[in-house]
């Protein structure tokens, strides 16, 4: 492990009780049954899941472009540890992570920082905010300017908040660099004269440069090779660890959260289709879709799983979105838009989620 | 059909004095499906191009044969001819290549009359490479900006059964996927295998995903093969450093078979 | 299986396919020469142009000076170029010609570049109302034939090398505010530009230090192929006797004085004329060089 010569500037914007931290650091060991038993009072799941108070949470958030709705009533919370958010593409979880950062106005519903909505942030307020939560994009070539250098982009996020000399400026670039696991000296590079995994990496240390205490990862290894990927992996939960970091992690990728997520969302055409601890999601799935992403993730010598030739349906405009890729679907599923309920300690909103609880094998559409 | 469909020997692709990519000896018989693996810039994705001879510019030596051809020393129609009709190319964004202002069905009908395939013969051929991909035959009515990623890389991949090929050179063709779609792309490429007896020589960075689906392994490096063999002697017994790395970056899942003794049933 | 052949024997690569090194290649190799002729024609032109008062064979006569007694000599080994109605070496006219061409060309694209540029940038990126409005009057300046607004605008104002450039610049700033505008809106769905605004990076600072770099590459490009043409309607002013007059040494105008005797002293009207063409081309060529560059 690296040395940090940062720590000492770490910003009284950062609790300071890592020994509380460190029970509740990310780890799939960390949420066993009994976490989970505690944390499930008849409140949503959402309130379960963030104990101590979310920094940042929507209720009932709906975003659309124009009248094309792409998030359906969507209710998350991110505070200390990490929440994931597993979606595909479409799925509109890279709307959602651009309302959770205010870069776009939910069309109903809020989004609060602390106890206050977004849009009705003062400027102090948002200076604040924008300070605490910070962004990790998929693409590190894409979230750096392609004109700048590295230490230009990261003096940018130093400078932006607070007046800091040149030589300051220079020593703390050069600890970031180094808390994320570069060579200084990258710092005079611009970003496609780095490989992928170096400006995913900057990136990171640029998001890191205003001590947040929040990140918002919208896929940031999906663009990678697998080799680099856990690496970046494994430096996000070091530094979530270090820093005292909650971040909402989006992916395409169970694998991904299962590493990284207490809890964790699943959402399907603009809605939140389950939401529970994430070893739960994994272990014992109770969406259909849930278990189709589940066993869509390759292992080493697995076998695919038996393709069905619709894993690209749309979503069905009426009853339940999922029907049409469902092998449970049923009469009530065509009529009836699932409500989200309680089941065995997660929220799901499927009409048969105690069948697929239960293991019922797939069997084919009944149409 | 039990051929050796893809052939190469003493494989040296050059550009300038640095070798970025050599591969001793890999050969892909019909019904088997063998995977380079490696991070970009190992070569892989060269060796794929020099296979179907479509690198320009570098300086290619050994030897090189599909389905008995040489593709190194092969006149160029030759060599046309087999691109187009004995291999399949998918590549990771098919969507690119596939004509925007033409229905699927008709880049289909025009492709098989280019091999003087027409009318009824035409159309149960066409019919019967759809199904073979899991697509529904609706599917030749849409423009390719109609249809979503996946169903273009199995489109591609009927297009080329129905010209009849044998070999599917796959570069990649589940990366910009979503998992769900990457699996089934898979899992189709494994259903032409084991029922239609394709060969597949398939490029990839994911080890996981590979190793659902390749009889066997050859892991690349910065231009040179580290490691080699049959696909689970590769994943049991790891022989180089960094084959052992490939995976353990694979990320780890709960065992569902634990949690689920319903769920692999049927 | 065919034999294996002669092991290690090179191989002619097969040209099929255009690679990434091939396309670099072909690039430094083609496109930039291009570039660099516009380049190098357009900077003798420019040296040209500064040292007119000491290479020109007869520095007074880019002013007002007269010889009636060697009014319209032919070209000779005195006066390369010949002399005109009053006797005037028409070399260094054409010379002192430059001067006045190049700054209108360089005033025009300056002018108008920045404005449309910083209205396009803008638009770009506000989106919504901001933007519909600058649209809304850069196409109604649009609307406009470029010549005729010119034109019209060079009859109300006094004829001038500053109404030329006044009256070119109007017509010529939409075309900018358009193109900045489009490379503007997409380069503010970029991952960079969220990723500024997330770190509350305020919006003006947004624009000009992430917007603005980013947008500048086709409308340089654009500046470049658009030089010939300011030259070209510069002259066509000057010519419909709206821009320069006598006794500034100006090519349009110089065509315009010397067409009549075209039928019997064609050096009057062809040299001037010709460093026209000359100049149009080489902003052009340069334009074209920077254009094919920046789409590899």
């Amino acid at each position: 492990m690296t040395e940090r010569p940062g720590d000492d500037l770490s910003s009284p914007l950062v609790p300071s009780d890592p020994t509380a931290r460190a029970t509740t650091a990310p780890g799939p060991a960390a949420s066993d049954p009994t976490a989970a038993d505690e944390t499930v009072p008849g409140t949503a799941a959402v309130d379960a899941a963030v104990p101590r108070g979310a920094m940042l949470r929507a209720d009932g958030v709906t975003l659309a472009y124009g009248s094309t709705v792409v998030v359906h009533d969507v209710a998350l919370a991110v505070g200390d540890g990490g929440v994931g958010l597993i979606g595909e593409s479409g799925s509109g979880k890279t709307t959602l992570a651009r309302a959770l950062l205010g870069l776009l106005r939910p069309h109903s519903g809020t989004i609060r920082y602390g106890s206050r909505d977004l849009g009705s942030l003062d400027r102090k307020g948002r200076a604040e905010f924008r300070r605490a939560v910070q962004p990790v994009f998929q693409d590190g070539s894409e979230a750096l300017d392609p004109r700048m250098t590295v230490e230009a982009s990261i003096s940018e996020a130093l400078t932006t908040h607070h007046r800091m000399d040149r030589a300051a400026r220079r020593a703390r670039v050069t600890s970031l660099l180094e808390d994320v696991g570069l060579d200084p000296a990258v710092a005079v590079r611009k970003p496609h004269q780095m490989s992928g995994g170096q400006r995913q990496r900057v990136a990171i240390a640029r998001a890191l440069a205003v001590e947040p205490r929040l990140l918002v990862l919208d896929e940031p290894t999906s663009a990678l090779d697998v080799t680099v990927q856990a690496r970046i992996l494994d430096l996000l939960e070091r530094l979530a660890a270090e820093h005292g970091l909650g971040y909402l992690l989006i992916t395409h990728n169970l694998g991904v959260v299962d590493r990284l997520c207490d809890t964790s969302h699943v959402l399907f055409a603009g809605r939140v289709v389950e939401s529970g601890s994430t070893r739960d999601l994994l272990t014992r799935p109770a969406h259909p879709y849930t278990l189709a992403l589940r066993d869509a993730v390759p292992r080493l010598g697995g076998k695919p799983p038996r393709p069905s030739g619709r894993t690209e349906a749309a979503p069905a405009a009426s009853g339940c979105p999922f029907r049409l890729r469902c092998p449970l679907a049923t009469d009530v599923c065509r009529d009836q838009p699932p409500a989200a309920r309680e089941v065995e300690g997660r929220r799901v909103a499927c009409h048969r989620a105690e069948e697929v609880l239960a293991g019922v094998p797939n069997r084919p559409v009944s149409r | 059909m039990s051929g050796t469909m893809i052939r190469i020997r003493d494989l040296a692709v050059r550009m300038g004095d640095r070798v970025i990519a050599s591969v001793p000896e890999l050969d892909v018989v019909a019904g088997e499906c063998v995977a380079i693996v490696g991070e970009s810039g190992s070569g892989k994705t060269t060796t794929l191009l020099a296979t179907l001879g479509l690198i320009e510019g570098a300086d290619i030596s050994g030897n090189i044969a599909i389905d008995g051809v040489d593709v190194l020393s092969a006149p160029l129609a030759e060599l046309r001819r087999i691109r187009g009709s004995r291999v399949a190319l998918v590549m990771q964004s098919p969507q690119a290549a596939l004509n925007p202002t033409m229905r699927l069905g008709t880049l289909m009908r025009r492709a098989l009359a280019r091999h003087g395939v027409k009318g009824a013969e035409a159309r149960s051929r066409a019919a019967d490479a759809v199904t073979a991909v899991l697509l529904e035959p609706a599917i030749l009515r849409r423009y390719p900006h109609q249809v979503s990623g996946g169903q273009a890389q199995r489109f591609a991949i009927a297009l080329a059964i129905a010209l009849g090929a044998e070999v599917v050179l796959a570069d990649e063709p589940t990366s910009a996927l979503d998992v769900t779609v990457q699996a089934e792309v898979v899992a189709v490429l494994r259903r032409l295998r084991d029922e239609r007896g394709l060969a597949v020589l398939l490029v990839s960075h994911d080890l996981a995903l590979v190793s659902t689906i390749a009889d066997r392994v050859v892991v690349m490096k910065d231009g040179a093969v580290v490691e080699s063999g049959p696909a689970a002697d590769v994943f049991a017994r790891p022989g180089d450093a960094y084959t052992r790395e490939l995976i353990a970056a694979v990320p780890q899942l709960p065992d569902r078979l634990a949690a689920e003794p319903a769920e692999d049933k049927k | 299986m065919t034999a294996p052949g002669p092991s290690g024997a090179p191989v002619a690569p097969l040209p099929l396919r255009r690679t990434a090194l091939s396309r670099l290649v072909g690039g430094l190799a083609g496109v930039d020469r291009l570039a660099l002729a516009g380049a190098v024609l357009l900077g003798l032109i420019v040296l040209a142009a500064l040292l007119a008062p000491w290479i020109a064979p007869y520095p007074d006569d880019g002013g007002s000076a007269t010889h009636p007694l060697e009014a319209l000599l032919p070209p000779s080994g005195a006066h390369w170029f010949g002399t005109d109605q009053v006797g005037r070496d028409v070399l260094s006219r054409v010379l002192y010609g430059a001067r006045t061409s190049l700054v209108i060309a360089v005033a025009v694209l300056a002018l108008s570049g920045i404005v449309g540029v910083v209205l396009g940038v803008v638009a770009g990126y506000a989106g919504g109302w901001e933007r519909d409005v600058i649209m809304r009057v850069t196409d109604v300046f649009l609307a406009f034939p470029a010549l005729l607004l010119s034109l019209a605008l060079a009859v109300v104002l006094q004829p001038s090398v500053t109404t030329v450039i006044v009256a070119i610049a109007v017509t010529w700033w939409p075309w900018y505010a358009r193109l900045t505008a489009s490379v503007a809106a997409s380069v503010s769905t970029r991952g960079f530009v969220d990723s500024a605004c997330c770190l509350g990076v305020p919006a003006p600072l947004i624009v000009f230090r992430h917007v603005l770099p980013n947008s500048l590459t086709p409308v340089l490009v654009q500046l470049s192929l658009d030089g010939g043409g300011v030259i070209l309607t510069a002259a066509a002013l000057s010519y419909l006797g709206l821009g320069a007059h006598e006794p500034t040494a100006e090519w349009g105008l110089m065509v315009q004085q010397g067409q009549s005797l075209f039928t019997t002293d064609w050096w009057v009207v062809t040299f001037p004329g010709l460093a026209i063409l000359v100049t149009a081309f080489a902003f052009n060529v340069l334009g074209e060089g920077l254009r094919a560059r920046l789409a590899r």
